[in-house]
């Protein structure tokens, strides 16, 4: 396939109607399915290796070849577990929680641009829309947190709303310091701007400062540590999830990996040039398509490295630290770099390599 | 209800409510259990409700022979299984009169830290869990492998020694005993500053622990706190150099003081004491003097009569051992003072008005191993 | 202080005081060593007199006793009784002091909890396993065993034939 094929798969889709659509889309939304599920094992899997090693042991290596099955072995032993609900659990809400994260993170998923042909969604208002769908997922932990009718599952959603809420303010000013730089919403708007430079060099002093609030406020929104005390097992049993077992649990699980992810995916659009090669090594090879979802990879797995480096180190925060350390520093961070950053767009005094 | 009717803020009131922070919970290190009265986040009230491990070892005593009597006190304070071992057979021989070689005191010493020195990395590695940093865990257990090998190598257990008997210790050292510590000495000497980096600098460590939790000298004293929690609130409380036992005063170590009563001097005093161990063990590995690992006793020890108090520096505080003998081959009743739980009467004063986080915090600074307050 | 000195200037209080002195008797328990500091005085206080002693150990300056390390509750086959432990952390002399009542049925003894906060949870454990009452004290309820359990585990006529094989 060359770009031309795929053009023309693109002018067909655009143009074609009745039960071919339907079936192509339903073909595209289980590719995309698959890849979620996939993308969580291999994640999961990450997770694990990267703990062996900064704990100083080997991680999985037995279950196939360098223990690359194990999240499938585990799958397996979450899907045979007992499905019970807590008795006097509030049914429908109960049920609902773990969907309704899982649908928030897949929609997201639909925007993320993994090459420069290979998108779902490539709708105009791309970076709002990711962000609006993403804070839908709060309202699964919500749901599955009251329905469980458990006070330490409450505690430990209501900071979840919080920390969320909070949250998604920073990582908006972080979004809109790169809006700024890029001139449009739309996911391939932004990465074609970072043509000749990453966002992340280009803006210097506040494209790194909205980088850095942007990594903090995503590990945040994702809930991993250090702001993890929603779940933190140290405290509260399991946090929200606790009366959930089996696939239900599997859910919420596979959900943060999603999410980190996500927040991955965006960290690399937005400031590391999505699937841009870096000084355009490969720009002259064919199949395109797959050279730019090689390096989109490269990238997001060097962020998602970062992400757990972080939750392997530190300690997690108080409820009320972590709530200052949004509003007084950096809300009000964010916002002096926003105008910063308009001024430096204004002035042109953008660097271009 | 009249919609257009204001409502002032005094009728609205959250309510407050009971939390279980139950006997099975990650965080309170063992079976206990804590009622906390809660309004919101922030802990009013606390009440313990023990007695999940409790076995009746002072009731049971009083059927068993003083030999006997040394191997149940393993199972207090696990973690400092050799220093309650120690503490009884200390009384009994000062009962019996009876005076122990040199070499004896020292490889009772020389125990005594590394057992204190494997607690405390347990403790680190463990509170590192607790607020968060799951690798410490890791790296404490792995450092924890060499003292258990090298225990393991002499009294044959690895945590339960039960080496101390009244006269001696059960085996002599192994040959290979100096070496393996001296190995450990320069290891640990390595790796301790390492692991303070990781935690003590952090400033999300330090917001977790500094100003929490602050316990004042004075309550310190009044609430019967011993040992790190003692310490922390810069009141003295070493028994090993108030009441010098075994080898003791023949050794040079510091008795570490902090002065900030809060989470923070806590660890630092156990950081700190931690390089006071190896210390300790550095002056006496080399310098182990010969002579017999154990003192001639009869097989079947009668004390006489009278009451006899021992008290000992565990790695949570002062035990205390109070054999009331009438003559016979059982003891009239046998009372273990434990360090926790009179640190745990310290806790239910220092946790009120903090919030869930900052008990869990606290709790894991006061070091609880609750067999030892069961009994 | 020394022991001398101690008894000495405790002997100023209160004449009822027994002092124990370390001699061999077959009717008496007595205490032998410490330490390796020498003899611990023991004193014997009526039960009336017992709160008013020691609070005034407590508060006397000179013997400033503000730290106590132990208390034990002991059934001496006819009598209960309690031995508690002092220190002063200031001055560093040791005082055991004890009371004992032959009532079986419902002993009551004073708390020392509000003198010195320890016995908070030491007056419980007693309480559990003894069946000494405390009175004025603020939460004296069962700590190790279930609230409801029948008996007193320590007592030396305490009879379980189900748990308690030996004799």
């Amino acid at each position: 396939m060359n770009m031309l094929s795929i053009n023309i798969f693109q002018n067909w889709l655009n143009h074609t109607h009745g039960i071919w659509y339907v079936l192509v889309l339903a073909g595209i939304a289980a590719l995309y399915l698959g890849f979620f599920a996939v993308a969580g094992l291999m994640l999961v899997y990450l997770e694990r290796r990267v703990a062996g090693y900064f704990q100083l042991r080997l991680g999985p290596n037995r279950v196939g070849p360098w223990g690359l099955l194990q999240t499938i072995a585990d799958a397996l032993k979450l899907v045979s577990k007992e499905i019970f609900m807590p008795k006097f659990a509030d049914k429908l809400l109960y049920k609902i929680g773990y969907y309704i994260v899982i649908v928030s993170s897949l929609v997201a998923l639909a925007v993320i641009p993994f090459s420069r042909q290979i998108q779902a969604l490539d709708i105009n208002v791309g970076i709002f829309f990711v962000s609006a769908v993403s804070s839908v997922g709060v309202l699964g932990i919500l749901f599955g947190a009251w329905g469980s009718r458990n006070k330490y599952s409450l505690i430990g959603a209501m900071r979840s709303g919080l920390q969320m809420i909070s949250y998604e303010l920073s990582a908006g000013f972080a979004i809109i310091a790169v809006v700024l730089m890029a001139g449009t919403l739309k996911m391939t708007g932004i990465v074609e701007a970072q043509k000749d430079t990453w966002f992340l060099f280009q803006g210097h002093l506040p494209a790194i400062v909205a980088f850095v609030i942007f990594i903090i406020a995503g590990t945040a929104e994702s809930n991993r540590v250090p702001f993890d005390l929603v779940e933190a097992e140290a405290e509260l049993g399991a946090g929200f999830h606790t009366e959930y077992s089996g696939m239900g649990f599997a859910y919420f699980f596979l959900a943060e990996f999603i999410n980190m992810f996500i927040i991955s995916a965006l960290a690399v659009t937005l400031f590391l040039g999505g699937w841009l090669a870096p000084f355009g090594i490969t720009d002259g090879l064919p199949a395109q398509w797959l050279w730019g979802m090689v390096w989109f990879f490269v990238k997001v797995l060097a962020v998602i490295f970062l992400l757990m480096w972080f939750r392997w180190t530190f300690p997690r925060l108080r409820i009320d630290q972590l709530l200052t350390l949004e509003w007084k520093y950096l809300l009000p961070i964010g916002l002096v770099n926003t105008v910063i950053m308009a001024f430096i767009v204004w002035k042109d005094w953008l660097i271009h390599i | 209800m009249d919609t257009t009717q204001v409502i002032s803020t005094d009728q609205l009131r959250s309510q407050e409510y009971f939390l279980n922070m139950g006997p099975q919970h990650p965080a309170t290190h063992g079976v206990l259990r804590l009622i906390l009265k809660m309004d919101g986040e922030i802990v009013k009230d606390i009440e313990p409700d023990l007695g999940y491990v409790h076995r009746g070892i002072e009731k049971m005593v009083e059927f068993e022979t003083y030999r006997q009597l040394i191997h149940v006190t393993d199972r207090l304070d696990y973690l400092s299984s050799h220093m309650n071992n120690e503490a009884v057979a200390l009384a009994i021989e000062k009962a019996l009169e009876i005076e122990v070689s040199d070499r004896i005191k020292v490889i009772r010493t020389m125990m005594d830290e590394l057992t204190r020195l494997a607690s405390h990395l347990l403790w680190w590695g463990v509170m590192g869990m607790d607020i968060g940093a799951l690798t410490t865990f890791m790296y404490a257990f792995r450092d924890r492998e060499m003292i258990n090998e090298i225990m393991e190598q002499t009294t044959g257990a690895r945590l339960t020694m039960s080496y101390n008997i009244p006269g001696g210790v059960m085996f002599d050292l192994h040959p290979e005993f100096p070496e393996r510590v001296k190995k450990l000495i320069k290891h640990m000497r390595k790796v301790l500053p390492e692991y303070d980096r990781l935690l003590t600098g952090n400033i999300i460590f330090k917001k977790r622990m500094e100003g929490v939790g602050y316990l004042s000298p004075e309550d310190a004293v009044n609430y019967g706190a011993t040992g790190p929690v003692a310490r922390g609130s810069g009141v003295k409380s070493d028994i090993r150099k108030r009441a010098p036992y075994s080898a003791y005063d023949r050794v040079n170590f510091n008795e570490v003081l902090e002065q900030g009563g809060d989470n923070l001097a806590r660890y630092n005093v156990r950081m700190k004491e931690m390089y006071e161990s190896l210390n300790i063990l550095e002056q006496l590995v080399d310098n182990i003097p010969e002579g017999p690992y154990q003192m001639p006793t009869r097989t079947l020890i009668k004390l006489p009569k009278g009451e006899f108090y021992q008290r000992v520096e565990t790695a949570r505080g002062e035990l205390g051992v109070f054999i009331v003998s009438d003559g016979k081959k059982n003891p009239y009743r046998v009372k273990f003072r434990s360090p926790g739980f009179s640190n745990l009467n310290a806790l239910l004063k220092v946790g009120k008005g903090w919030k869930i986080a900052d008990l869990v915090a606290i709790m894991s600074t006061f070091d609880f191993v609750i067999p030892d307050l069961d009994r | 202080m020394t022991n001398e000195e101690l008894k000495a200037y405790l002997q100023t209080w209160d004449d009822k005081l027994e002092f124990i002195e370390p001699v061999p008797d077959d009717t008496s328990l007595i205490t032998v060593l410490d330490d390796l500091s020498g003899t611990w005085l023991n004193v014997e206080v009526p039960l009336s007199h017992l709160k008013g002693f020691m609070r005034q150990l407590h508060a006397d300056k000179e013997t400033a006793f503000d730290y106590l390390f132990n208390m034990t509750g002991m059934d001496w086959g006819k009598e209960l009784g309690v031995i508690y432990h002092l220190e002063s952390k200031r001055h560093g002399h040791i005082l055991v002091v004890r009371a004992r009542t032959a009532d079986r049925e419902n002993p009551v003894f004073p708390t020392m909890e509000d003198i010195w906060n320890t016995a908070h949870l030491h007056e419980r454990e007693i309480f559990d396993l003894l069946g000494i009452r405390f009175e004025g004290h603020s939460n004296l309820k069962r700590i190790f065993l279930t609230p409801d359990f029948k008996g007193y585990p320590l007592r030396k006529d305490y009879e379980d034939d189900y748990m308690i094989l030996r004799k």
